[in-house]
């Protein structure tokens, strides 16, 4: 007896690549959220904003130590009870969101307090105004030095969305699980779980790597 | 006599609890080259920063041309493009390269058109000999190297002061004179420069007044052959001692 049978993978297929895209879409959607949220939020601690900055610290530390698990329910089953009934897919955009955004925030701060202060002054000897020492002097040196944690946060929250599942949603984890479910193929279902979050995550992870070398190359280090 | 650029009057500053400048006093006119010495925590460095308005001042004013300097109010943009400095550690921008770092100022800030500042920034660069040096990273060039892209690139911004916060005190010792010739022609130029230095030698061939600050006050000024060769007061004297070996026994 063969260990996996190729015939039905094959059939699988299909149902993977479309559960892939679901998978693509909620991921790609969140993340780019959680990337603006996290870096208006970065803004506002580094900058030490009055008010917004508690604000901004409270959501942090509620987003980044509760599961993601938790936080889906309550925003899929808990909000319905207050009349706010978000449908599943908005649902698990908005969770990433909030969680990545959270992540992602203390990842561009940390790149805005690597660089040193004295940067800003030297902006500002020049002339500048401080919103634009910040968007041309400071903004670009700390992204590029929070790269690396920044594509980390990526391929993490893209990993997250296994949880999806739990709002059925009909990404790679439900599938499979279904599958199993319905036909008893386990290995084949879970070798093609795999196989499809590598096809996912592979990308990411050498795109970070080749973004890393090229960023570090364009600067830093006296 | 010429017109008085910066005027500072019974400056106070403090960090905390400690008082770094004393109600001190000085202005510098056109075309003039101050030099402040003095021992480390003195307040000279602070002092160049708050004509900069980079620190707040808790008394006293200093003003440039007749306005009041402030951190916080809206003319301190208008100023700072008239008060060039230059940092100890250059502060380039490292992910920019050289010709850029001279260049985003006048373009960003003044609105001038990006062609004309670069054939300027060029000229400028040549004549400090980094011409090639336009397409290169920060970290690419030497310390002095740097500090003199750092020069250029407050030249650019045609101001009318120049400040200089020990600008050879991080540099290994065979990089110091290629800065300091720079600087010594900008001062032949007749440009304003109020600088804080440890080299006394060049202290003493740039200035047209020495200004010795010790415990956030001015101890003495005049000028640099009456203050290197009479100082007039022993706190000054000492000061001077410690450049100095003559005095030291071999075994002793």
């Amino acid at each position: 007896m063969e260990l996996l049978r190729w015939d039905v993978m094959r059939s699988y297929l299909p149902l993977y690549r479309d559960a892939m895209f679901l998978t693509l879409r909620i991921g790609w959607a969140g993340i780019l959220a959680a990337i603006g949220l996290g870096f208006i939020c970065a803004l506002i601690r580094h900058y030490k904003i009055p008010v917004l900055q508690k604000i901004v610290g409270i959501y942090i530390e509620l987003f980044r130590n509760t599961p993601l698990l938790v936080q889906l329910f309550f925003l899929y089953f808990g909000l319905p009870k207050i009349g706010l009934d978000i449908p599943a897919e908005p649902c698990g955009v908005l969770g990433l969101a909030l969680l990545g955004g959270a992540y992602m925030a203390e990842t561009f701060r940390s790149g805005l307090e690597a660089v040193e202060p004295i940067q800003m002054e030297s902006a500002l000897s020049l002339g500048m105004t401080r919103t634009q020492a910040v968007l041309h002097v400071i903004l670009p040196q700390a992204v590029s030095i929070s790269v690396p944690a920044f594509v980390a946060n990526i391929i993490f929250l893209l990993k997250e969305t296994s949880v999806f599942s739990a709002i059925s949603l009909m990404d790679l984890m439900f599938t499979a699980k279904d599958l199993i479910g319905l036909y008893y193929k386990t290995l084949e279902c879970l070798t093609l779980l795999v196989v499809f979050y590598l096809i996912i995550l592979l990308p990411v992870s050498a795109l970070g790597s080749f973004l890393e070398r090229r960023l570090r190359y364009a600067g830093f280090g006296d | 006599m010429k017109h008085e650029l910066i005027k500072i009057e019974s400056v106070v500053k403090e960090f905390g609890d400690n008082r770094v400048l004393d109600g001190l006093s000085l202005s510098v006119r056109e075309g003039e080259v101050v030099v402040i010495v003095g021992p480390s925590g003195c307040g000279k460095s602070t002092l160049l920063r708050c004509i900069n308005g980079l620190e707040p001042i808790q008394g006293g004013e200093i003003t440039f041309r007749g306005q009041k300097v402030d951190g916080n109010s809206r003319s301190i943009v208008g100023i700072r493009q008239k008060v060039g400095m230059v940092f100890q550690n250059y502060e380039l921008f490292p992910h920019m390269t050289i010709l850029e770092n001279i260049v985003l100022s006048p373009v960003l800030v003044q609105k001038r058109g990006r062609k004309e500042v670069e054939e300027e920034a060029m000229q400028l660069l040549s004549r400090v000999g980094l011409e090639e040096k336009r397409d290169s990273f920060p970290r690419e060039l030497s310390g002095g190297q740097k500090q003199r892209v750092a020069i250029v690139r407050a030249l650019c911004m045609h101001p009318e002061v120049l400040l200089f916060d020990e600008v050879t005190a991080a540099l290994d010792p065979e990089m110091v004179r290629e800065v300091l010739d720079v600087m010594l022609t900008l001062a032949r130029q007749g440009r304003t420069m109020v600088i804080v230095t440890h080299e006394m030698s060049f202290a003493k061939a740039v200035a047209d007044r020495v200004v010795f600050i010790d415990e956030g006050s001015i101890v003495e000024e005049g000028s640099p052959e009456a203050f290197f060769e009479h100082p007039g007061t022993d706190r000054a004297k000492r000061f001077l001692n410690t450049f100095t070996y003559e005095k030291v026994e071999k075994g002793a």
